[in-house]
């Protein structure tokens, strides 16, 4: 060894420091939302990744104990606000379920087609903001036109292009107003070749590929311990989408395929969020093809209120419509855990009846929460320019993290 | 050999800026100028509020407060007392517009259509106190609204 590589090492040793920590967010623009990280540096590598949460709290599930089962509805679409409809629909499904009654065919199909609308809406949201994320600002100016159109779907059926309250425990709040059926098939029609378009921009740019290829892989195991669901999962080459294994509404009726990733890394959940927008508009086609007619609301006036011409002439509907808006229904005690496949994964509400009008507990289960919570696992190793790759491919939104 | 070739020439790379000029050319222009233009909204939009009369002049609100039970947000607050014609009607409607959460459930259960989610969004003031709207405001509103509220109610109709 020579004299100056001796002091190089000696060199080498002394300036030996302590990792460096930082902290990333809440105000960053690639932390989606309000997400602090504590990250422990050595060097430009992350040595260990603390996610501080609770900046978005809001104690929902608290606030659902003191409120009917109808007021409790909007609380759900402030969860997830990029897809509202899909967490409205866990839990009316699940109080239908303590209530034992059934949606009316026609109610069901609508509640798919526009929960499908909703995965679209989350995915060309969360696709194009993660392309913004490594360093494309193309896709987001083209998906928000995109996102756009089907917020205004969203406007039509409901009058809110975001907090819905649609989904009802019992189907849905009304009918689908004339003339959006076929706006939404043309819409059908369309989508395709805009996520082709994304396809070129993005799929095989080197750029893009470099910053998610091999980056936060997750093998089908590691997958499962660490509690993932949705496109996470099926990422890592795990079939595992609750529309197939235990069908809620009509979705056994629906011919759809699961996509699923070879890799688990970075772009292969890129790739997988990609195909499902397919797959949605091919159950969204199926819904609008064989839309049946008839009621969109269970008819037991008991739990979903009167129409309104009824109501106005019937004393009987009269009483009901009084009693539905001031006291709401009871649901018979009991206790369910109902889940959907909501866009970010399994979202579940566990719902706990004392037989009142009001929730005893409403537990919800976020499937934001593990995959964030696999955020220092995944980051270990890697530089800080690729934790902003992975926070970007888990789908995080704080809404319904924070709850 | 040939992804080399491919890889060499950026071909992904030029496909995606012929895409780009593609969208920037020769596609329609789809921004809106806002404050001049504006988006479309159906007849079901959920704006602010409004506080209808019949065609007489008479306030619809009959102070049954439904609406004040149903509003998850506690954001209305009525008092009533019988008018001196005997009629009952409310004596305060108020409305904390920073506490509504515009879902819509006070006009679901309003049982004569006096209280309704108008079709205005622009209602945006300098001072939280302009928000919290009292029975003049919200009357104002109803009266302002009224030929637009009214065809959309009519058009949601048979929906209701």
């Amino acid at each position: 060894m020579t004299q100056t590589e001796t002091l190089d090492v000696e060199i080498a040793e002394e300036t030996q420091i302590k990792p460096f920590t930082m902290n990333f967010g809440p105000q960053h623009p690639a932390a989606h939302g309000v997400l602090r990280l504590v990250l422990e540096m050595e060097g430009e590598v992350v040595e260990r990744a603390d996610p501080h949460i609770g900046l978005l709290h809001r104690g929902t599930e608290k606030l659902i104990e003191y409120k009917t089962y109808t007021q409790a509805v909007p609380y759900f679409d402030r969860l997830d606000y990029v897809a509202p409809m899909n967490q409205e629909h866990a839990f009316a499904l699940a109080t239908e379920k303590l209530l034992g009654i059934t949606v009316p065919k026609r109610g069901q199909y609508i509640r798919i087609l526009f929960a499908e609308l909703g995965r679209i809406l989350n995915h060309i949201l969360n696709v194009t903001t993660y392309a913004l994320d490594v360093g494309a600002i193309t896709p987001s100016l083209w998906g928000f036109e995109e996102r756009e159109k089907g917020m205004e779907f969203y406007e039509r059926v409901c009058g809110a292009r975001l907090h819905a309250n649609y989904f009802r425990p019992g189907g849905v709040a009304s009918d689908m107003p004339a003339g959006l059926a076929e706006d939404m098939m043309t819409w059908c029609e369309e989508l395709p070749k805009f996520l082709d378009d994304l396809h070129t921009l993005l799929t095989d740019n080197r750029i893009f590929k470099q910053r998610t290829v091999d980056i936060g892989i997750v093998s089908s195991h590691e997958a499962m311990d660490l509690g993932f669901s949705g496109p996470m999962l099926r990422g890592s080459g795990i079939a595992w989408d609750l529309r197939k294994s235990q069908p809620y509404d009509s979705y056994e009726e629906m011919d759809f395929d699961i996509p699923v990733g070879k890799t688990g890394d970075c772009y292969a959940r890129y790739l997988v969020r990609m195909e499902e927008m397919y797959q949605s508009i091919r159950i969204m086609k199926q819904c609008l093809q064989n839309m049946p007619k008839g009621d969109v609301k269970s008819n037991d006036y008991k739990v979903c209120p009167p129409p309104r011409a009824e109501m106005k002439a019937s004393m009987e509907a009269m009483i009901h419509h009084f009693k539905l808006f001031t006291e709401g229904y009871h649901v018979p005690a009991g206790e369910t855990y109902t889940a959907v496949e909501a866009p970010k994964g399994e979202f579940g509400v566990y719902l706990v009846s004392d037989g009142t009008n009001k929730p005893y507990r409403c537990r919800i289960r976020a499937p934001g929460f593990p995959h964030l919570a696999a955020f220092d696992f995944m980051s270990k190793g890697h530089q800080l320019a690729d934790a902003v790759s992975i926070i970007g491919s888990l789908d995080i939104v704080f809404g319904e993290i924070d709850r | 050999m040939n992804s080399y070739a491919r890889s060499f020439l950026l071909v992904e790379i030029a496909k995606g800026f012929l895409l780009t000029l593609k969208y920037m050319f020769f596609m329609p222009r789809v921004t809106i100028n806002y404050p001049y233009e504006k988006g479309p909204i159906s007849p079901r939009f959920r704006g602010e509020h409004a506080l209808r009369r019949y065609p007489n002049g008479e306030e619809r609100c009959i102070a049954c407060k439904l609406c004040e039970a149903i509003c998850p947000a506690l954001a209305i607050t009525i008092e009533a007392e019988p008018r001196e014609d005997g009629s009952r009607r409310t004596t305060r409607y108020d409305i904390d517009m920073t506490k509504c959460i515009y879902c819509g459930l006070c006009q679901e259960a309003c049982p004569v259509d006096a209280i309704v989610e108008g079709p205005n969004f622009e209602f945006a003031t300098e001072t939280r106190e302009e928000l919290f709207y009292n029975k003049d405001k919200l009357l104002a509103n109803g009266d302002r609204w009224e030929a637009q509220i009214a065809s959309n109610l009519a058009a949601d109709a048979p929906y209701r």
